[in-house]
């Protein structure tokens, strides 16, 4: 910090970001973000997946004002299935409704499964792995057995067998998917949590009494938190999928919302002669997925390079 | 996935015989233990399941005009008034026995109705599985050779697109377009109607079934429906071979043996694809066994598409009666499928690497 002090500082807020003796704990923050999205800014495909992730959530968040709320429920059986025009630019579905102003607000329901999913998977995952990692011996024998018995279930069928019994909503399609893809989370914990078990830092905390609690939250979480994320932006992708998969099946947001899978199940009647109403949907998740299966993809090369 | 085998003996020598069989079969032991564990685990959560229903079982086969006496009765007869884990003692040795309960739909056993769907599913999963092999293993071996020129960007992209694709929604835009459009191939379904019933099933996958009856007709006819299905499965497992097939090979093509042969004068194909390839097998039969468990599961969604008369298809209708029996049994049959190739996958490794054989 002192040597920091009496060094010159370069003007300008690059510098400032890029500086090797941060002045505060902020600043070397900021400063580990900026590189990382310099080596981030470089690959043209994450950036399109960067674009595509960012337009959704624009999109949710201002659903309001791309379409009108009540055009998502309104019917209007004179004006059924028709092809794409100005006033519907993606057709109407088969009764009467704008598919665009569906897709719209579609991305909401989208965006709340994948966020709830997160919030309760990477939780878990940190729970289960890093005391695993750190404490060792007999706790990480146990609760990696259980992530291994959770790794081992086959996720799309349990999902849909815990909708089938919890019967039918968003809440239990959350619940599914999260209840089948946390053990990726804690093994991933673990092996960071292993790394670090040992560093010199970590053996400072313990000299200085810090408990086993607090090592784990202060010193190895914020270090594991990088690679969690990497891993979440390209299971994202595979979240979105199977909420669709099993919208598509029944199992998920009820009619008349406007849940993407749900609405490719529906056009499928009208398949071959409306094609629009099934296909449109199944493009929008289609896109949604593949963006953050670029985004992640690049972050993941990003980290890569920043770690050698 | 057992670290038993890899922390063995390292400094084993071709004498000690007995030290390396005894790791062998502390391997297997490890394997066995952990596949007993997950098969209990399975069906824990499915016993939840059934419990976490909101039906009360009992009034669902007394109705409920019955008496308090009937009622008791009939809930001391099915085990509900048994502690928790002594119920799931008898659920357990149930489903051991292959008692899955009655299906609501068609009033036959769970575990008949499975037996008889099961083999579509297989004809369509296997089929999938050899193109998505024959097809993404050369493509993960050529990105990885030409990494970071085009042919590697083709192939990442392609496989990046797959890994993107909701199976269902593609399953209906190339109905859409080959069988809609262009009739190159035929509809939903296993087999015209008019071809139905031709053939005595002998295996069950009605493509071999017709070939060794000799009926050549019901033959095209049931190929020209599974290859669309097929070919989407299979494209979506390439993806999942490529990228991993490239990850595997750029993690060979590293190493010095591959700059030992360069040295020697060998052909770049000899190195890439017996010397590099070689060595990678064994990842390889891990990732086709996790493929081929995916695309049982990934059936039930699949199958409704295509009408595929197999077992996602039935889940799925179970599903909408609300059959959960028939449910559940699907959920184990997958699930216990699913873990016995986990550990096919985990027994074959010394199998297929020498390395493994004689160090683990």
């Amino acid at each position: 910090m002192i040597e920091g002090e009496a060094l010159p500082q370069p003007p300008g807020l690059r510098a400032w970001l890029l500086v090797t003796a941060p002045a505060s704990a902020w600043q070397a923050r900021l400063g580990r973000w900026f590189r990382a999205w310099t080596s981030f800014r470089r690959n043209g495909l994450g950036i399109a997946g960067l674009a595509i992730v960012l337009a959704l959530v624009v999109m949710a968040i201002a659903a309001p004002l791309i379409a009108s709320p009540e055009a998502v429920t309104q019917q209007a059986l004179a004006a059924r299935l028709q092809p794409a025009s100005w006033a519907h630019p993606f057709g109407t579905d088969e009764l009467g409704r704008d598919i665009f102003a569906r897709i719209v607000f579609g991305a909401r329901i989208t965006l709340t499964i994948v966020f709830l999913v997160a919030a309760i998977v990477v939780p878990i995952g940190l729970c289960i792995g890093l005391p695993a990692g750190y404490l060792g011996g007999a706790v990480d024998a146990v609760l990696m057995r259980v992530t291994d018995i959770f790794l081992a279930f086959p996720r799309l069928i349990l999902a849909l067998a815990f909708a089938a019994a919890l019967g039918p909503g968003i809440e239990n399609v959350v619940i599914a998917i999260a209840l089948t893809a946390w053990p990726p989370y804690a093994r991933l914990a673990r092996a960071e949590t292993l790394t670090w078990r040992r560093a010199e830092f970590v053996l400072a905390a313990e000299i200085q009494g810090a408990s086993s609690l607090r090592i784990l939250r202060t010193q190895i979480l914020p270090l594991c938190l990088p690679s969690v994320i990497v891993r979440l932006t390209l299971d994202m992708a595979g979240i979105i999928v199977t909420a669709a998969g099993l919208g598509f099946l029944g199992l998920g947001a009820q009619p008349p919302a406007p849940e993407w899978g749900a609405m490719v199940s529906t056009g499928r009647q009208v398949l071959l002669d409306q094609w629009w109403v099934a296909t449109i949907p199944g493009l929008a998740i289609f896109i949604v997925s593949l963006g953050f299966n670029l985004l992640g993809d690049g972050l993941r090369d990003a980290s890569d390079a920043r770690g050698g | 996935m057992s670290a038993t085998g890899a922390a063995g003996l390292a400094g084993a020598t071709g004498g000690d015989r007995l030290r390396v069989a005894g790791s062998i079969l502390r391997r297997i032991a490890g394997v066995f233990v952990s596949v007993v564990l997950t098969f209990l685990g399975l069906t824990c959560v499915t016993f939840v399941i059934g419990r976490v229903v909101p039906i009360d079982p009992v009034l669902a086969i007394v109705g409920d005009h019955a008496s308090d006496e009937v009622y008791q009765r009939v809930r001391a007869e099915i085990g509900l008034d048994l502690p928790i884990y002594a119920q799931y003692g008898r659920y357990l040795v149930k489903v051991l026995h292959g008692d899955f309960g009655t299906s609501v739909i068609t009033s036959r056993p769970v575990l008949e109705d499975l037996l008889r769907v099961f083999p579509a599913t297989i004809e369509l999963s296997a089929l999938a599985l050899v193109i998505g092999i024959a097809l993404g293993i050369p493509a993960g071996v050529i990105a990885a050779a030409h990494r970071g020129r085009w042919q590697d960007q083709l192939i990442r992209f392609a496989s990046l697109l797959g890994y993107s694709m909701p199976v269902f929604w593609l399953g209906l835009v190339g109905l859409l377009l080959f069988y809609a459009k262009l009739g190159w191939v035929a509809g939903p379904g296993r087999v015209d109607t008019g071809f139905d019933d031709i053939v005595e099933p002998v295996t069950g996958l009605l493509t071999i079934d017709s070939l060794l009856a000799g009926e050549t007709g019901v033959f095209w006819n049931a190929l020209g429906h599974i290859v669309l299905p097929a070919s989407i499965l299979g494209y979506l497992s390439l993806a999942y071979v490529a990228r991993m097939t490239r990850s595997f090979m750029l993690g060979q093509l590293g190493q010095e043996y591959i700059l030992a042969a360069m040295a020697k004068g060998l052909s770049p194909a000899r190195i890439i694809w017996v010397h590099a390839l070689g060595n990678i097998w064994v990842q390889l039969v891990t990732v086709i066994a996790l493929t081929f468990g995916s695309l049982l599961e990934g059936a039930v969604l699949t199958e409704t598409v295509f009408a595929w008369p197999g077992l996602g298809l039935y889940m799925k209708n179970s599903l909408y009666n609300a059959d959960l029996n028939a449910v559940l049994g699907g959920t184990i049959l997958v699930g216990t499928v699913y873990i016995l190739l986990n550990m096919l996958s985990d027994l074959t490794y010394p199998l297929v690497d020498p390395r493994a054989r004689r160090t683990a």
